[in-house]
This record gives structure tokens, C-alpha cells and sequence, in this order.
């Protein structure tokens, strides 16, 4: 598509490691053989992803416009670059940032590639990465050469591999961190990429580092590999540095915690363990079953003793490999940041602002987004991005701010936004007037305000509702009052997810949203699920539950109401999940109960926010039709959602068993709603209901998700073999979790069958 | 300053280039037209305009979404996103305008090609002026047009394609103006785009813009 992209090749020949420019040339043939046809899709689908090239919404070829559904005419007709994806149709490039470093350079070729290739927006995302949306496939290459040249790569980005290790972004500054994990992490990325035990998973798998286990910087807990730092004696005597380990941790439609593989490692042992972990994981995890190909899935079925087995008994066999341990001295000084002017100690910087008649604007900037470092006369700066964005000009000057104030010493971070370090405190009024004059020198960071969002239904083709719509509205009304409302409100955490995947870590915030469809007056209207009881503090200490579904429009009003119920009720100290588990779901969900039906007669209801488009799951993708819709079915889910809130106050209770056999009911409740749709006389026999279902609904394939398949219905059939509901909590939790799902695709497949009739009259 | 240490790669090249090959011929693609815009206060009905020009398939090409990024300072604003271009109300550099974003390539002299992108900037700008929903509210300043190149390895922001360009920007200029008085100035910063903002020193109408070009 571009005019240069014949030229950049040559180039920068001589400014790409070899390695890297070998990677985009591999990925340039094979383009080029997809269109010619000589490559099959689907490998070619999966070795694009593998190079960080994803698909976007709409690239089936087909977009509703509101009215009706239109196809997308391409001039490559129809040339498709993966099953059902359209080769002409935008995607999205995503592009690893290891800990999320980064230096100037790097940040002006960011600049310019979302300048020139995307639409002059560069995304930064929760885990560290940046994406470039609306890319042309045959604009790729270019995009990697000038990234290559940069030190950038995009392998691995996505596809089932390992993810961009994350770290905290204040890993080597921070006051509470057990020493600095940056170099550690940086290794390991290095180690794992393209390394030939990582190549044949199931699913993505996702390392993350953390300094220390209580701040949730790293986020340890939640991904499949996690590493803490942590120091102890070894039998000498001598102070020994290493790590925590945890294994099997994601957020995903049903989040896992981390489990602990072993309390200490050397650092000797991260690459040879992380490498025998790849292995157990590629040999023994599940391939054909996307929805429990991750290593959550194996940890659970296997039991977190036999896999450690299984994994120290391949850590004896693994071959002497000498980057394990040669890295190490060689890291500690390659990853050694310094700082670039003079510390100045000033111990107070809001008393000095206020003091100096600073604006309000710089106290409250000093005041969340400026962090003190461990090293005296210096802090950590964040900048803010709304909702993770940044234009190519702002690109272009932070690279001019880092410059110069600081060694360019600049991450992203997992909340979607920059920390600057080595901060001289003196510098601090002349750096916030130069982030402020390009409009970047927002306060709120960490705060109500610094909303997180995944794309949702802006660009991602699993998208349900539109949660970047919905994190700017919420952004526009928090931002008027912010700094006004009260401290504990503050310092709540708001993450959006635009379905049920969790990109956005709706489950460990305190308000988190994820996106649902629900049927109202024979309109498909985009609701959000609340999700309380969850908690970012204490490394996400906590995972939040759905409580009610509530229209899109209306989630507005249920921040204000909670957060005033919170301000108003309180306990002193008392934090927001607390008081959610104090005050009780059934109150929190009856003082909401009012907000889930749209006021009668608006029709803004049925359009998502941002998006005057009627609201339509059609652009997910189009199912099949069957049947008639009939009213028991809206009955029968509203059961099957009430069985399921009863089931949570149950868990509330410590009624584990009684918790999770409700959660089943309510899978089953919903189940025969639809089945009563096509087979009224059916019987409230549990094995029948379960054996229509799986006839009427599961093997047609009506009741599959465009892209989870068959995963919901797999969680009805693997509760009906059960016969006890077990006494762990854990386990009742994963239940009422997958009935949620469960009961949300029944809606799905309603709405579907709703619009097959439409379709028919 | 450690700014001048870093030129990027392609600065370096391109001097590189200037050395041993001097001035050459440049063939313009991806072109951008900002045509510079008054009012918009408010801008919600952009959105809706937008979809509707999808939804009618109003305009030559195919278009696929609208992203909102007004959220961000200075950014693309509002972006109606096409196959082979994409229309945005643009706030880039806090001066509002409608931008045509030329991402397909096209055949012809860079005149003609300068001509289609301006052409598809001032059509566009005509229906939003017309759209009773902005109630006339957004509407072209009758002096400014802004035009890019997006493609840096195409026209990198130097003293040779100023040279290489001048003459078709003014001949450009001389056709979208009936030969009326301009003024052209050309950005500076070799890091951006490569840019000329062309000022009319009397005032235009959409319309007679449009003719200029079509005659």
C-alpha cells in the first residue's frame, strides 16, 4: 500500500540485527505467498499473529451500519489473510515493549509509524505493549524493519506464544522493592523469544515481575508465569538473591490466581526453570480445546504438586544450556540506569507548590502522579494517557522531555500510561510545564480518573459492548469533580472490559465492567456486568464478582450511586471492598436494581456510547437461526440470573457447597429455557435438560460464541458430572463465574435466535 | 544536545543522499489536505454524520468506521477511517480542519494527484457545511489549507524537497486559486511530516474552490 514499502528493506540493512531483519523477511515472503495463494490461510493466520499482526473488527467483510448489514467491498475481493478475515481489511500491530523500556529514539519511531501506517494514534496497552490499529497487512513488513532498526520487535506479540514480559515500571527505583527485577525480566524475554521450547503451546503464555508482593505493579497473581523479588540466607550465611514463583495465574472469562511453585529460587534457576515450564506446558497442555488450552487449565486438572513434579523432573533432564547463568553479571551493568542531573532533596513538593502559589493543576499533578525514589533527590513521574492514547506529536515530545531531564529512562506502564524516572524533585515545575504545554501534564494518575480500558467494540472483533465509549464518559464526569470528591473515592480504581475476556482486569478493580448484550422490548440493548468485591491493592489482592447487568447508559449512574454509598456508609479505614463485602451484595445489587431496565420510551438506550449506530451484536459475527423466540426464554433467564445471585450470597455466607451446586442450577435454568423454546414438554430431569441442550443447541452449534465455540456450554456439561460441589471456596467461585458466562451466551443465543425471526419476517 | 546526536535514521540517510545524488525528482503519494475550519464548539454531531456517510456510501471511497479520539490534546480528533483514505475533523497542532488522508496509491502527475486530494478535503467540507445538524456551525475559514505528505521516505522534510516540490505546489496553488494571491510557507522541523501551508490572501468559498479545481 505504501509507496516506500519497497524501499525500506534496503534501507536499513545495516541498522536492523540480523536476526530481527531475517524475521520480517521470512514474514514478507510469506505474504507474499498467501497472496498468491500459495499459502494456506490458516497457517498464514497464525504465523501473522505470531508476528504480532492481528486482526480488527469488521475484517469478516461485513459491518452493520446501524440500519443494516453492509459488505465491506475490497478491491483484493476475496483474498482473505485468516479464515473469515478479509486481506484488505485494517488490522492491529502490536509491538512487545520488554518492562515496558524504552528510550527516545524509540519513542520518535513509534511517532512516526503511527503517524504514517495507523491513524496517528499509538495505543498502549495492559501489558506494557504498544498497538497501531487500522494497518494494512502489505504495510506490515515496513512497520517491522523501521521497528527491527529501532531494537523493536513484534514477534511473539500475539498467537500462542510468550507475551511481553511485564515488570513494574518502578523496578530499580522503588523505595519498597526487594532489589531490581528489570534485568531479570529483560533476560528472560530475551531467553524465551523464538526459543524453540516456547513453539508449540496451546494458548498464549504470559510472564510478569514484581519487585516486591504488595504493590500491584507487576501483577504477578494474574499471569501464568510470576516472579517476585526476594532475598534470603543461604547456608553460609551469605544473602542470597532469587525469587517467588508462581505458576498458573489469568484473568481471562474465569480468573485463576497464581499458584505458588516454589517459595525461593536462585536467580540461577529463572531461565532453566522458565524453559522446563515451556516444555511440561507444550507436551501436556491442551490443543484442540482453545478455551482450556492455558496453563491455568493444566495446573488445575493436574494438581499444583504432580505439575512441580512434572517440571523439576524435566529441569534434571534439560541440556546445560550457558545463557542460563551467563546473562547475569553482564545484565546488572547492561540494565544500570543513572541519573541525568542532580538530585535535589525536597522532602515535601505539595507544601513547597503551595507555598510557591503553584496552580492547582501542578499541587494535584505533584500530588498522584509523583512518586518519591529510592534514590534521595529524585522521583518517578507518571504520565497519564486517556485511555491508554497518545498522538504522534506527544510522541515526538515526550521523546524531547525524557532528553531532556533524564537518561531517557521511560516505561509503560500496565495501567496504560509512562513513568518517567530519575526525575531530578528541582526539575520537577519546568517538567510538568513541558508535558502540560503538549498535553500531557493531566494529575489523577492511579486515581478515579486514569480509567483502564480494553478496545472493546472500537476496534476488537470480540468486542460485546463499547468500553472505551463508556471509559471516556466516565472520564469526562469524574474528571469535573475529581479533585473535589472525597480522598477514599479518589483513589478507587475503575477497569473496563468490552466482554467477558478481562483485557481490561475488570476483576481486580474496585468498580470493574465488563460488556454483556442483554434483549429489552425485542431490542438488543449493551449492558454492562458491575463487578465488586475486587481489589488492585495488595497485588491485586482480591477478584471481584458480577453483581447485576446494567445498560450501558446507566453505568454512570451506578458510579455515583456506589461511590456515594461509600462516602455516605464508611467505616473509618475502611476500604472499598470491604464495604462492598460489609454492606453485602443483595443491598448493593437492590440499590441498583432501579438503574437495569432503560426508562420507557428512550431509544438512546439502544445504542452503545459513542456509537450512534442501534446497537447489534451482528458485527461479531453472524450465527445461525432457528426456532421462534417466545417469551418463557426472557422468564427462564432471569431465573437461571437470580439462582446465580443467590448462589453468591451463598459464597458471601461460607456456604461453599450450597454456593456452587446454585451456581449449576442456574446453568440450568437457563439451559432449559432454550431448550423449552424448541421442546416445550421437556422435564425439569437435570440429564434430560442437559441432553437437549447438548442435541438442540451445542452440537448445532446455536449456542456457540463466534470465537469462544463451544467453551460455555463445556461448562454446564463438565457441573452435570459432578455430584459433589466441594468444600473449597475457590472452586464454588470458578462455578459462579462460568454460570455467569454460561447464562450471558444464553442471552447471546436468544438475541440470535431473535434475529433469525427478524430476519424471516 | 543530546537532540542533535540523535537524528533518526532517516535524516541521516537522507543527507547521505543529498551528498552523492542531490535533488531529485519526487513523485507525491499519500497526500494530506487539511482545510482549515471555524466553529465546532461542539462536535457530538460529527459522529453521527459520519456513520451516515457510511451508511449512504456517500462519498468515492470505501469507508469502514469512525474512531473518536477527542479525548486526546491536539490529536486526530474524529476519524472516519476508509480503505483507501480516511477523512478526519483534525485538531493535530490545536488548529481545527477537516484533513483528507490519501493511503492508496494513485496514478498521475503530482498536480493531478494534489488536485484529487484537494478536491475530496473541499467536497467533504462542503457536505459538513451543508449538514443541518452542525446548523452551520462548522465551516471553512475561506483562508487556510494545510497539505502532507505522509510518507517520510517519500518527501522527508528537507531543503531538497522543498526545491523538488515548489514548483507543482505552485502550480497546485495557481489552479486552486484562479492565480489569486497566496502565500506559502513550508514546515521546518525535519522530524515531522513534510508540510506547506498555503494562506489565500482573499477570501474562498468551498464552492468556488471546487469549480477552480474541476475547470
Amino acid at each position: 500500500m505504501k509507496a516506500s514499502n519497497p524501499l525500506w528493506k534496503e534501507r536499513l540493512a545495516s541498522k536492523m540485527p540480523e536476526h530481527l531483519a531475517r524475521e520480517v523477511d521470512n514474514f514478507e515472503t510469506e505474504i507474499i505467498l498467501r497472496k498468491n495463494r500459495k499459502l494456506d490461510e490458516k497457517l498464514f493466520a497464525e504465523t501473522r499473529l505470531r508476528r504480532g499482526t492481528y486482526g480488527q473488527r469488521y475484517d469478516n467483510g461485513q459491518r452493520s451500519d446501524g440500519t443494516k448489514v453492509q459488505k465491506l467491498e475490497y478491491p483484493s475481493g476475496d483474498l482473505t489473510k485468516g479464515p473469515n478475515t478479509m486481506w484488505d481489511a485494517p488490522g492491529m500491530q502490536r509491538i512487545k515493549i520488554p518492562a515496558g523500556g524504552l528510550n527516545a529514539d524509540q519513542l520518535e519511531t513509534l511517532s512516526q509509524l503511527a503517524e504514517e501506517y495507523s491513524d496517528g494514534i499509538a495505543h498502549v496497552t495492559t501489558r506494557q505493549d504498544f498497538q497501531l490499529h487500522y494497518v494494512h497487512i502489505e504495510n506490515t513488513p515496513s512497520v517491522m524493519r523501521r521497528l527491527a532498526a529501532a531494537n523493536i520487535t513484534t514477534r511473539e506479540a500475539c498467537g500462542n506464544s510468550v507475551r511481553n514480559v511485564t515488570a513494574c515500571p518502578f523496578a530499580g527505583v522503588c523505595a519498597d522493592e526487594t532489589f531490581d527485577v528489570t534485568p531479570y525480566s529483560r533476560a528472560l524475554s530475551k531467553f524465551l523469544l523464538g526459543h524453540s521450547d516456547t513453539q508449540n503451546f496451546g494458548r498464549k503464555f504470559k510472564p510478569a515481575f514484581s519487585g516486591c508482593a504488595q504493590h500491584a505493579c507487576g501483577l504477578t497473581s494474574l499471569n501464568d508465569l510470576g516472579f517476585i523479588a526476594k532475598k534470603r540466607l543461604n547456608a553460609a550465611g551469605r544473602e542470597e538473591i532469587g525469587f517467588e514463583m508462581y505458576v498458573g495465574g489469568g484473568l481471562g472469562a474465569v480468573p485463576y490466581p497464581a499458584k505458588l511453585f516454589d517459595a525461593f529460587i536462585p536467580v540461577e534457576e529463572l531461565l532453566p526453570l522458565s524453559q522446563a515450564i515451556g516444555r511440561v506446558f507444550a507436551r501436556y497442555g491442551e490443543k484442540k480445546n482453545r478455551s482450556r488450552a492455558r496453563l491455568k487449565f493444566l495446573i488445575q486438572d493436574f494438581g499444583i504438586e504432580k505439575f512441580r513434579n512434572l517440571v523439576l523432573e524435566e529441569r534434571k533432564i534439560l541440556p546445560f544450556d550457558p545463557r542460563w547463568t551467563e546473562y547475569i553479571d553482564q545484565a546488572k551493568g547492561e540494565f544500570r540506569e543513572s541519573a541525568f542531573k542532580e538530585g535535589a532533596d525536597v522532602p515535601d513538593l505539595v507544601s513547597i507548590a503551595d507555598l510557591n502559589g503553584s496552580s492547582e493543576k501542578f499541587k494535584q499533578f505533584l500530588k498522584f502522579n509523583t512518586r518519591p525514589q529510592r534514590q534521595p533527590g529524585y522521583v518517578t513521574v507518571t504520565v497519564t494517557l486517556p485511555l491508554g492514547d497518545i498522538t504522534a506529536n506527544q510522541l515526538r515530545s515526550l521523546a524531547d522531555i525524557v532528553r531532556r531531564f533524564t537518561r531517557e529512562t521511560i516505561r509503560t506502564t500496565i495501567e496504560q500510561n509512562f513513568v518517567i524516572r530519575w526525575v531530578s524533585k528541582r526539575d520537577l515545575p519546568e517538567l510538568f510545564k513541558s508535558l502540560n504545554a503538549v498535553g500531557l501534564g493531566e494529575p489523577g494518575a492511579g486515581a478515579l480518573v486514569d480509567i483502564v480500558s480494553c478496545p472493546g467494540t472500537d476496534t476488537c472483533k470480540l468486542g460485546i459492548s463499547s468500553s472505551r465509549g463508556l471509559a471516556a464518559e466516565l472520564r469526562k464526569r469524574v474528571s469535573e469533580k475529581s479533585f473535589q470528591s472525597d480522598e477514599a473515592v479518589q483513589k478507587l480504581h475503575i477497569k473496563i472490559s468490552g466482554c467477558f475476556n478481562s483485557c481490561g482486569q475488570h476483576h481486580v478493580a474496585d468498580l470493574g465492567f465488563y460488556g454483556v448484550s442483554r434483549k429489552i422490548a425485542g431490542y438488543a440493548v449493551p449492558h454492562f456486568q458491575v463487578v465488586l468485591g475486587g481489589q488492585w491493592e495488595n497485588n491485586a489482592g482480591a477478584y471481584g464478582l458480577p453483581v447485576v447487568a446494567v445498560p450501558s447508559k446507566n453505568i454512570p449512574h451506578v458510579v455515583t450511586r456506589l461511590t456515594d454509598r461509600y462516602v455516605a456508609d464508611r467505616q473509618p479505614s475502611e476500604t472499598f471492598k470491604d464495604f462492598v463485602k460489609r454492606t453485602g451484595k443483595a443491598e448493593l445489587k437492590k440499590m441498583l436494581e432501579d438503574l437495569t431496565h432503560p426508562p420507557a420510551g428512550d431509544r438512546s438506550y439502544f445504542s452503545d456510547w459513542g456509537d450512534p449506530r442501534e446497537y447489534t451484536l451482528n458485527d461479531m459475527g453472524s450465527g445461525e437461526c432457528a426456532g421462534e423466540v417466545v417469551s418463557p426464554v426472557e422468564f427462564g433467564l432471569a431465573a437461571a440470573e437470580r439462582e446465580l445471585f443467590e448462589s453468591q450470597l451463598a459464597l458471601e455466607k461460607g456456604e461453599i457447597e450450597l454456593a456452587g451446586r446454585k451456581a449449576y442450577g442456574a446453568m440450568l435454568t437457563a439451559a432449559r429455557a432454550l431448550v423449552i423454546h424448541e421442546f416445550p414438554s421437556v422435564s425439569s430431569d437435570p440429564d434430560q435438560i442437559v441432553a437437549e441442550f447438548r442435541r438442540r443447541f451445542y452440537e448445532s452449534q446455536l449456542f456457540w460464541d463466534p470465537f469462544a465455540g463451544g467453551k460455555f456450554a463445556n461448562y454446564l456439561f463438565s457441573a452435570h458430572q459432578r455430584t459433589y460441589f466441594g468444600a473449597e471456596e475457590e472452586s464454588s467461585r470458578y462455578l459462579i463465574d462460568e454460570a455467569q458466562l454460561f447464562i450471558d451466551a444464553a442471552h447471546s443465543c436468544y438475541n440470535k435466535l431473535g434475529t433469525a425471526v427478524a430476519a424471516r419476517v | 544536545m543530546r537532540l542533535t546526536k540523535m537524528r533518526s535514521i532517516l535524516e541521516e540517510e537522507t543527507a547521505a543522499d543529498r551528498k552523492t545524488n542531490g535533488p531529485q525528482k519526487i513523485e507525491l503519494q499519500h497526500i494530506n489536505v487539511k482545510v482549515l475550519l471555524e466553529g465546532g464548539e461542539n462536535l457530538d454531531p460529527i459522529i453521527p454524520i459520519f456513520h451516515g456517510w457510511i451508511q449512504n456510501r456517500i462519498l468515492p471511497e470505501l469507508l469502514i468506521d469512525v474512531a473518536d479520539y477527542r479525548h486526546v490534546h491536539h490529536g486526530p480528533g474524529i476519524v472516519l477511517i476508509g480503505h483507501e483514505a480516511d477523512y478526519s475533523i483534525d485538531n493535530t497542532n490545536g488548529r481545527l480542519g477537516l484533513r483528507y488522508n490519501r493511503k492508496a496509491q494513485l496514478t498521475g502527475t503530482n498536480e493531478e494527484k494534489l488536485t484529487q486530494a484537494a478536491r475530496a478535503a473541499f467536497v467533504a467540507a462542503k457536505y459538513l457545511q451543508e449538514d443541518t445538524r452542525l446548523s452551520n456551525k462548522l465551516y471553512f475559514n475561506g483562508h487556510d489549507i494545510e497539505l502532507f505528505v505522509n510518507d517520510r521516505l517519500v518527501a522527508p522534510t528537507n531543503n531538497d524537497t522543498r526545491c523538488a516540490l515548489d514548483l507543482d505546489l505552485r502550480r497546485f496553488a495557481n489552479k486552486l486559486l484562479n492565480r489569486s494571491e497566496y502565500s506559502l510557507t513550508y514546515e521546518a522541523d525535519a522530524r515531522r511530516l513534510f508540510g506547506a501551508a498555503i494562506h489565500f490572501k482573499q477570501v474562498f468559498s468551498v464552492d468556488d474552490l471546487i469549480q477552480n479545481l474541476n475547470s
